[in-house]
Order: C-alpha cells, then sequence, then structure tokens
C-alpha cells in the first residue's frame, strides 16, 4: 500500500473561460507521501485544487487523473469527499444558520454511510471530537457558532484543519491553508497537519510561502509556472525559493 | 411518545361504537349563490335566527364588494357562481376504494413525512369504513376537555349548545365587511372549529383540529372561533404536514381569536394544501383571514405558521393589541416552489398602551416562485410606549424566483418605537460545493441551510410539529436545485 500511487495526474489541461490555466501538469502522489506545490500567483496553484475536489465550471480539455485506481473525474464532488479526498479551502464559505457542529457531524456520517458504518449520534460525536478541537485550540462554544460566520481568518483556517482530522481523508489538498495566519496560528495548523501524517495517508499542500514548510516538512516540493511543473525538489528548493524568489525557475524553464 | 403510540393504536383497533356521526341529508344545492341559497344553509343546520340574518347581511354586503387585487399574485379570475355553496356529502363512487388507486407519488410523499399507515387512507381521501377511529380517540380527549371545562366542538356544534356565546362572539374580532372574502365567509361558512376556554382554566392539552369530529369535509368556507377567558390558556394546532387532496380550489377561511384580560392564545399552523402540479395546474388558492384580538390586559396571541402548500396563499395573521400590555407575535416560515405564489405577512395594530409586538417572518423561494411578505404595523394615537419588532429574511434557491417585501409603518404615537431589520440571502454555489466537498449530497446540503434559516420560527411551535414541519420542508424543496 505504502508504494502504491495514490493520485496519478497524467498531463492535465483546464481550461476556465476560454483561457487556459493547466498546460500539461503531470504529478504523482504516493501513499505516505507530503507534496508541496509551489508557484507565483496565477499560475494555476488553486485551479488544481478546485479541479482535484471536482467545481464545476472547470474544462478538462486533455489529460486524465486517477484516484486510488479509478477515474476521480467521473465522480460527483460528494463521492470524492466520501472516497477520503478533502479540500482545505482557501476562503472557507460561511454558511449562517448552520451550525458548526451540526456540519461536521453531518459530512462525517455522510462518509460513514459511504462506507457502511452505522452514523455516530451527538454523544459519541463530542466524544470522538475532544482531543481534536484541543489539538487545534478551538473552544466549544465555537462549535455552536454558525459555519464560518464571524470566524476570524485564523479559525476558520483551524476550523478546516478541524474537518480535516476528524474526517480522516486519505489525500488532503490543503489550498494555502498557511495564508494570513499568526505565527501561533502557524505552528497549531501544522501540528494538526503533522497528526494526520502517516503510511496510508498523502498530503499536497499549496502555497506561497516557506515558512509553513520549515513546521511541516515535505517529501517532494514542486513550482508550477503557467500550468505546469517546471522544477521539482525537496525541502531545499523551497528554501532556495524563498531567499531568490521564481526568476529563476522561470528562467531556467525558459532555456531548457 | 411511545405510552402515547400505543394508547393510539388500541384506540384505532377498538371497535367502530358510534357510528358515523355527519348526518346530511342527500339534497344537491345547485352551484351558485343567492339570498335562497344563504338562508337554505342556515336552515340545513338548523341555526337560530339572529345567525341567519347575519349570513343575509353579510351576503348583501358582498354584493357590494370587489375582489381585491392588491396581492402580489395572478390567478384566473374565480367564477362564483360555479362554486356549490353546500357541500353534498362526499361521492363515495368517485373516491378512490384502496390505497392501490391512489396516487403513487401522493403516497410516496406520505412515506418521506412518515405518516402513519392507518393515517394515510384517510388523509387520501379513501372511501371506507374508518379506517382511522378519530371519533374514539376525539372522545377520550373530549372527556378530559370536559372536566377542565373547556369547549372544543365543531362550530355548527357551538351554534346549538352555546348561541349566546356565538352571538356574543363571532364576527367581534373579523367583521364581515372587513374584505370581500371575510364577507364571502360570513354568508356561507359551512363549519369550522369552535373553543372557549374558561376563566384561570389553562388548557390540558393542545387542541389540534386533527382530534375534531366532523373534520372531514368541512368544506372550502371554514369558521373558527376561539376564546380565551381571563387569564386562561390555549394552544391550538391547525393543519397537517401530509398534502390534503381536496376537490375546492378556493378555500377562504376565517379564523377569530379573542384573548380577555391575562389571558394568552398560541396558535400554531402547518399548512400542506396540494400546491398543483410542476405547471401550478390544480392548486389550490388560499385567502383566509385570521385576526386575534388581545382584548384585555396583558393578553398575549401569537400566530406560528409554517406554510408550504397551496398554489396561491394570501393571509395575514393580524393582532388587534387592545389591552394595555397587550402582546402580538407572528412567527412565520413561508415556502414557495415550482409556480407557487405566495402573498403573506401580518398586521399588527397597537391600540393600547405599552402593547408590544414581534413579527418574524422567513420567506423561502425556489423554482418559479414568488414569495411576498406584505406587513403593516399601526400605531394608533392611545398607544404610547408601544414597541414592534420586525425581522423580514428572505432565502432564494436558484435565479428563477423572486422574494418581495411590503412592510408598512403608520406610526401616531411619538414614543412608541418600531424597528425593521430584512435579509435577503441566496444559497450560493460556493455553500453547495463547500457542503459537497465534506462529502453531503446537494439535497441535504439545501435542507440544513433551510433548516437553519427558520430555526427561529420552528422553535415556537410544539415540539412534535416542529419535528413534522423540519421534515415537511424538506419534502416541498426536493429537486429545487439542480
Amino acid at each position: 500500500m505504502a508504494t502504491e500511487k495514490l493520485l496519478q495526474i497524467e498531463d492535465l489541461h483546464v481550461r476556465v473561460d476560454d483561457r487556459m490555466i493547466l498546460n500539461g501538469l503531470t504529478l504523482n502522489v504516493k501513499a505516505g507521501e507530503l507534496h508541496a506545490i509551489m508557484g507565483p500567483n496565477g499560475s494555476g496553484k488553486s485551479t488544481l485544487a478546485q479541479v482535484l475536489a471536482g467545481r464545476d465550471n472547470y474544462e478538462i480539455t486533455d489529460g486524465s487523473v486517477q484516484y486510488q485506481g479509478i477515474n476521480l473525474l467521473d465522480l460527483e464532488p460528494e463521492e470524492r469527499a466520501r472516497k477520503g479526498l478533502f479540500l482545505g479551502f482557501q476562503y472557507p464559505v460561511e454558511i449562517p444558520g448552520v451550525n458548526n457542529a451540526y456540519l461536521l457531524k453531518a459530512a462525517l456520517n455522510a462518509q460513514r454511510s459511504a462506507n457502511g458504518d452505522s452514523e455516530i449520534d451527538a454523544f459519541e460525536f463530542m466524544k470522538l471530537i475532544k482531543d481534536k478541537i484541543e489539538l487545534m485550540q478551538i473552544s466549544t462554544e465555537f462549535l455552536n457558532r454558525s459555519v464560518n460566520e464571524g470566524f476570524s481568518g485564523g479559525e476558520k483556517k483551524r476550523n478546516e484543519i478541524l474537518q480535516m482530522l476528524v474526517l480522516k481523508p486519505q489525500l488532503s489538498v490543503l489550498d494555502e491553508t498557511d495564508s494570513g495566519l499568526d505565527v501561533d496560528a502557524l505552528k497549531v495548523v501544522a501540528t494538526g497537519i503533522n497528526s494526520l501524517r502517516d503510511p496510508q495517508r498523502a498530503t499536497i499542500l499549496i502555497t506561497h510561502y516557506e515558512r509553513l514548510l520549515e513546521l511541516v516538512v515535505p517529501d517532494h516540493v514542486h513550482v508550477l509556472h503557467e500550468g505546469r511543473i517546471i522544477k521539482s525538489g525537496d525541502q531545499r528548493l523551497a528554501r532556495t525559493l524563498d531567499e531568490q524568489g521564481y526568476d529563476w525557475v522561470k528562467s531556467e524553464a525558459k532555456t531548457l | 411518545m411511545k405510552t402515547k403510540d400505543k394508547e393510539f393504536s388500541d384506540l384505532v383497533k377498538q371497535k367502530y361504537q358510534h357510528g358515523f356521526v355527519t348526518d346530511i341529508e342527500q339534497e344537491l344545492v345547485p352551484p351558485g349563490l343567492d339570498e335562497d341559497v344563504v338562508k337554505l344553509i342556515s336552515k340545513k343546520k338548523n341555526e337560530p335566527e339572529f345567525l341567519t340574518n347575519w349570513r343575509l347581511k353579510s351576503y348583501r354586503h358582498w354584493l357590494t364588494m370587489k375582489e381585491p387585487t392588491w396581492a402580489h399574485v395572478r390567478y384566473t379570475p374565480i367564477d362564483y357562481q360555479s362554486i356549490s355553496y353546500f357541500a353534498a356529502p362526499k361521492n363515495l363512487d368517485d373516491a378512490p376504494k384502496s390505497l392501490d388507486e391512489v396516487d403513487p407519488k401522493l403516497l410516496e410523499t406520505y412515506d418521506k413525512l412518515g405518516i402513519p399507515l392507518h393515517e394515510r387512507a384517510k388523509l387520501a381521501g379513501v372511501a371506507v369504513d374508518a379506517v382511522f377511529d378519530s371519533v374514539s380517540v376525539a372522545t377520550t380527549f373530549k372527556k378530559k376537555l370536559s372536566e377542565a371545562g373547556v369547549i372544543f366542538c365543531s362550530f355548527s356544534e357551538a351554534v346549538q349548545n352555546h348561541p349566546e356565546l356565538i352571538e356574543k362572539y363571532l364576527g367581534s374580532v373579523v367583521p364581515p365587511r372587513d374584505n370581500f372574502f371575510s364577507a364571502l365567509n360570513s354568508a356561507v361558512f359551512s363549519d369550522g372549529s369552535f373553543v372557549y376556554v374558561p376563566k384561570g382554566v389553562r388548557c390540558p392539552m393542545e387542541l389540534s383540529t386533527y382530534f375534531r369530529i366532523n373534520a372531514a369535509n368541512t368544506g372550502q368556507f371554514e369558521r373558527t372561533l376561539i376564546i380565551a377567558d381571563e387569564a386562561s390558556h390555549v394552544s391550538y394546532l391547525e393543519g397537517c404536514t401530509a398534502p390534503m387532496r381536496d376537490e375546492n380550489q378556493l378555500h377562504a377561511a376565517v379564523v377569530e381569536l379573542v384573548a380577555l384580560e391575562d389571558a394568552e392564545i398560541k396558535y400554531s399552523t402547518v399548512q400542506n394544501w396540494y400546491p398543483g402540479d410542476e405547471n401550478g395546474i390544480g392548486g389550490i388558492y388560499n385567502f383566509v383571514t385570521k385576526r386575534g384580538d388581545c382584548r384585555g390586559a396583558n393578553s398575549k396571541i401569537s400566530w406560528t405558521q409554517v406554510e408550504t402548500g397551496s398554489a396561491i396563499t394570501w393571509k395575514y395573521p393580524s393582532c388587534v393589541l387592545r389591552g394595555e400590555n397587550s402582546i402580538g407575535e407572528f412567527y412565520s416560515v413561508a415556502v414557495a416552489n415550482n409556480f407557487q405564489q405566495a402573498d403573506t405577512g401580518t398586521k399588527m395594530t397597537h391600540i393600547g398602551a405599552n402593547t408590544r409586538s414581534t413579527i418574524i417572518s422567513k420567506g423561502i423561494s425556489a423554482g418559479k416562485a414568488e414569495n411576498s411578505y406584505r406587513g403593516l404595523v399601526r400605531v394608533m394615537p392611545t398607544a404610547r410606549g408601544a414597541r414592534n419588532y420586525t425581522q423580514c429574511d428572505s432565502l432564494l434557491i436558484g435565479d428563477q424566483c423572486g422574494a418581495h417585501t411590503f412592510p408598512a409603518v403608520e406610526s401616531r404615537n411619538r414614543s412608541a418605537k418600531i424597528e425593521h431589520e430584512a435579509t435577503t440571502s441566496k444559497i450560493s454555489e460556493d455553500q453547495l460545493f463547500y457542503c459537497r466537498q465534506r462529502g453531503i449530497s446537494e439535497e441535504d446540503t439545501v435542507n440544513m441551510i433551510v433548516n437553519g434559516f427558520c430555526r427561529e420560527v420552528f422553535k415556537e411551535l410544539p415540539m412534535e410539529f416542529a419535528v413534522e414541519a423540519q421534515a415537511l420542508l424538506n419534502v416541498s424543496l426536493e429537486g429545487a436545485v439542480g
């Protein structure tokens, strides 16, 4: 299992409103790995996340995506989620009137029913999330508020990671989960991500900054530019990018 | 709950003891309306003279009135001369003989709502021997009520047994001249419910039309009168979550509530008349006049309604706050889907000093439906220190529906405090995608958001009703997205 390919993206081309955003992206993720995808603004990072999660309005013009050995692109967003694909949103949406804990429980139960497990009740649920909310430094009061409504930027991101910890996805795609976080919140988020790293699971971290990668050490770092991966390496690549920016990679890619 | 169910099923299993109580002569009154028809209705019901005259006066006034056109609804004109005003006994030959003959879609809905099997046949209008023995159930409840001194009976019975109460209170809240439909109703009303709670009595149970004798086929012109005498308390539930089959397209009911000093009336409605098919054909027009009169000091009237049915709903449960310190409340959820049109809201008329009113209205529109809130808060010069709080929220699902609010405030007292808040929101693509990404289906997401939106109103409903209302909403909005 550990060496099996969990996600295989082959030559993926994606168009949004007449504009090509991904131009032949290829990426393989094995169980147990953590991949960081970096790149300047507009390089296609968030598009990749949205396409993996199944968002409408992204037209796949070429290429394929295999997840757990099946064609991911055939599945509805909720089916992907129930098969253990989780997207940590860059901008988590506010849902007034819907209780945060209720959403979380509904999500967990949707997953459990899909796997043939029985649904859990409110009591079991509270037991299950107790240590997770402690880890994410979230108060119980916070659970009873409407989903993301009036949450600070940091609270929204911690809430995303809490959801991830509860749902225990096999593949987590975290879209700029580190943006807008102060140092303390960044540490909390990093602890959450690290707590779920094991040989069964994999993570794709989409980020602008290197600082999260000091706390969550990646196995692979990729640079995305103009819709394809132009350079791959390990944590040292991230550090170099942090020091020198993206220009050298871009020009290196051009001369190739 | 368990024991209640047991009690229920035991009662249902009992042998039918009382025979059918409905004993209407098999005489058919041809469609159409004139003074003779009004007199005939009154005669058939063996009514005292004052009531016959009251009907006739109402009829004569109705002739001078015009059907209102100000509501934000559209429908083909009603031909009042083609309606039969005396409910002929149900034609048993036309009714389905068993559940096998009932529209499977209707049965599917009952299933989703969790309606017990023995009630389904009754709701679907199956013409069989009493499948659900409402008579004996009602008898049990009636005994308990009469011990408390509460009168709860059909309007016709009340006319026979308590004419003095009818004469005193009928039309005292909604006068026949009030509007076109109330005048029509006053002339030709068929039957309805009557409640009287004596001084100082707290009604020992929730009163529900469900347990009423003669509930079937009270027809399109229903009349309800509820009187809570000094320091009494009553909670009344109207309607049913199951879709009701009915051949009458026009429903023009009148409901009058009277709360005397220190009395409280809570009136909850869950209405699910047939809304018509996806194209809006065949649905019911629900034009109802509902008003409560807080006649005594410190009295309180609360209206809570969950409206999901009807092709057209046109109703404004209102409160006249006459007594000092009296309180009026209006909590409403109105859902309109497909081609439904709902124009609903409330009127709060502050007359007494320090009267208070609260209006919480939640409108949900989906499909091609139009949903309007229409409200009037009127503060009379005498109502010093009056307060009103209005909150009016609309939720849109999809981009072909409409939500409209027409709030009006008339204050003639400078010490009055009136607040109005309104919001319109839409279930966004982003919200749907977010929840689907968490594994929750589109339909469940909509239900979750809608129920969250309605929570403030649902919590005002009696517990069991609230659970049913929630299920009902989910069914009503099925297929609203995508």
